[in-house]
């Protein structure tokens, strides 16, 4: 543990307090919105590599908010797994908003302020969550970025304020179950300290409460991640939502509670607790994430539109990542842990190529993307290599994360999730070879025209194509990658 | 039967957090109108807040308030007081139960201005058409 430095608190304060000027400014003109955003975004994405580079050199450390002392205190731990997050968020919502400025100019005329005032505080948000060690302090920001959320979602049109109380209900139930699980254990234990916790719980004979927190805290996470028996909140929300809100939320939310799955299992219980006495139930959850996988690709198959076909991918690759995590061994975990990367940028990558095509053609149903390849020739091409990412072609990120998954697997003898993996990845290439037949192959439909080169602006291309090159730049760079960063993110025990 | 008996009588108050959980969970997952899921919602969310607080009740104990001189005198008299951390958390989960509602109504007053009506199947109805 190095020193504490105040960087991370400068990257999580950046977004919250813009967040504020930004909406009275930006009722005086729209002009401000802009460069404050992208302004505190940036200052958070060079502030968090500033921290990711010390917390490399000199290892993480422990922060103490307004010196009160832990357990009494609130805890923000920065360590090689948080740092890594840290950068993630900021980087994806840096390059996520600098496309949404334009969409929501078009879907939400002046209401630009008020959309990215929730967003930043989402966004902020997210960024307490990955640093909290503290269960209680964990539930407050889970409901803050929720609430922020359910706002987002329903400034879309139509049908959105009705998939957004529908995402109310499922998120106050997930919350509520989170919030249950924790009261238990701080009945059992007396504190709220996650490492407290962990000190105490070996300890005391807890009886059948510690198994029933665990169960809650689990169940409350699942249905914020949207893990597929309670998956049924996301596809609506996030394909009816303003396309600025989905391209924000879909690559940060669902990749951050799974996150925070992790680091709740790994700071409160310990890896005998949770693999070796109870093989059960781990091999138990590897199953149904196995189930979770093969559905929510059944799923994806049979929609028709494009949005709503990559939330269901998402709810797939929640499956994939939940899996990995309680493979129970390294591998896996690894995996889990650069699929979390990974993920965020892959769907990050097609959510802007979806928001580009939306601008320019106006809808997503996969019938109406006839000659797309001719007309918008850059998005389609950046859309390819986020294809390829999903389907896991060598040598996008997504190859890897996915090849660590499959290793762990057989390590594992989880039979059942590999082939719930290799399957996915073929209905992945299935699904995306399908559009890319549509827009490649068949002829222009009525509803756009000619063959006329016409892209979407330059503003939403650039994020684009930068999120496509990070994709092969990730893929390549997963090596120093993982033995930098991620094998020194594993939690004690691996 | 008796010890049953014992058993409800000495932990009676974590039978009655958990009946109002199940009538809020019912409520939220069985209700169609959407009002009264949110009501729903709200009963879940008291019943926890009261699981907590009622988690920090001692026999016999006084309110934390405490005269600091006498307290730096003779020290904490613990279980004189009852424990008010989970009264302190439970405020804050009062605020964020109070501000998913304000949402949740906000939201609702836009679904009643586009379908006229908040019953779950009228909605689904106009949606079908």
């Amino acid at each position: 543990m190095s020193s504490p430095s105040n960087l991370h608190m400068y990257v999580m304060a950046a977004p919250l307090l813009t967040a504020f000027f930004l909406n009275l400014l930006g009722r005086i003109s729209r002009a401000y919105v802009a460069p404050m955003v992208l302004g505190s975004l940036t200052f958070s994405s060079v502030a968090s590599l500033f921290l990711m580079g010390r917390v490399i050199s000199s290892g993480g450390y422990s922060y103490t908010v307004g010196n009160w002392v832990p357990p009494f205190g609130i805890e923000l731990v920065v360590d090689h797994l948080s740092a890594l997050m840290l950068v993630l968020i900021s980087f994806v919502a840096l390059v996520a908003s600098v496309s949404a400025l334009k969409s929501v100019e078009q879907e939400l005329p002046g209401k630009e302020h008020l959309f990215f005032t929730l967003c930043l505080i989402m966004i902020s948000g997210l960024m307490g969550l990955v640093l909290t060690a503290d269960a209680f302090n964990l539930y407050v920001l889970l409901e803050i970025t929720s609430i922020t959320t359910y706002g987002l979602i329903a400034m879309g049109k139509g049908r959105a304020p009705l998939a957004s109380f529908n995402y109310i209900i499922m998120g106050s139930i997930g919350a509520c179950f989170y919030l249950l699980g924790v009261g238990y254990l701080y009945l059992m234990t007396g504190t709220l300290n996650m490492a407290d916790m962990a000190r105490i719980l070996p300890t005391i004979d807890g009886g059948a409460a510690v198994p029933t927190a665990l169960g809650f805290i689990l169940v409350g996470l699942w249905v914020k991640m949207a893990f597929f028996p309670l998956h049924g909140w996301l596809p609506n929300a996030y394909s009816l939502a303003p396309t600025g809100a989905g391209l924000i939320a879909a690559p940060l939310m669902t990749k951050v509670t799974i996150y925070l799955m992790v680091r709740v299992m790994f700071s409160i219980f310990s890896f005998d607790y949770l693999f070796l006495q109870n093989p059960l139930v781990q091999s138990g959850i590897v199953w149904v994430a196995a189930i979770a996988i093969i559905c929510a690709s059944g799923l994806a198959l049979a929609q028709k539109d494009l949005r709503r076909m990559l939330t269901y991918i998402i709810v797939a690759e929640v499956g994939y990542m939940v899996g990995g995590a309680w493979l129970a061994n390294s591998i896996g975990m690894t995996g889990a842990i650069l699929h979390i990367v990974n993920d965020a940028l892959m769907t990050l990558c097609l959510f802007l190529a979806v928001a580009a095509i939306l601008y320019r053609i106006g809808s997503l149903e996969l019938d109406k993307l006839q000659g797309i390849f001719r007309k918008m020739p850059i998005t389609m091409a950046a859309f390819t290599v986020g294809a390829f990412a999903m389907i896991g072609v060598p040598p996008t990120a997504g190859f890897f994360s996915k090849w660590y998954l499959l290793l762990g697997g057989i390590e594992a003898d989880q039979w059942g999730y590999v082939v719930a993996l290799l399957f996915s990845s073929l209905v992945n290439a299935v699904l995306f070879f399908r559009i890319i037949e549509i827009g490649y192959f068949f002829k222009d439909g009525e509803h756009h025209g000619h063959e006329k080169r016409h892209e979407a602006p330059l503003i939403m291309q650039a994020p684009l194509v930068i999120s496509a090159v990070a994709l092969i730049v990730i893929g390549l760079g997963s090596g120093p990658l993982v033995e930098m960063i991620i094998k020194l993110a594993l939690p004690g025990g691996f | 039967m008796e010890d049953l008996l014992v058993l409800i009588v000495a932990k009676v108050n974590y039978w009655a957090y958990v009946i109002l959980m199940m009538i809020g969970f019912y409520a939220m997952i069985g209700k169609r109108n959407l009002v009264k899921k949110l009501i729903g919602m709200n009963i879940f969310q008291t019943a926890i807040i009261l699981m907590f607080v009622s988690s920090g009740v001692k026999h016999g104990a006084k309110i934390p308030i405490l005269n600091k001189y006498e307290v730096l005198e003779k020290g904490v008299d613990v279980a004189g007081v009852v424990n008010p951390l989970p009264h302190v958390l439970m405020l804050t989960a009062i605020v964020v139960s109070v501000s998913v509602t304000g949402v949740a109504l906000a939201i609702l007053l836009r679904i009643y201005r586009e379908y006229g009506t908040l019953e779950e199947d009228e909605i689904l109805e106009k949606l079908g058409k």
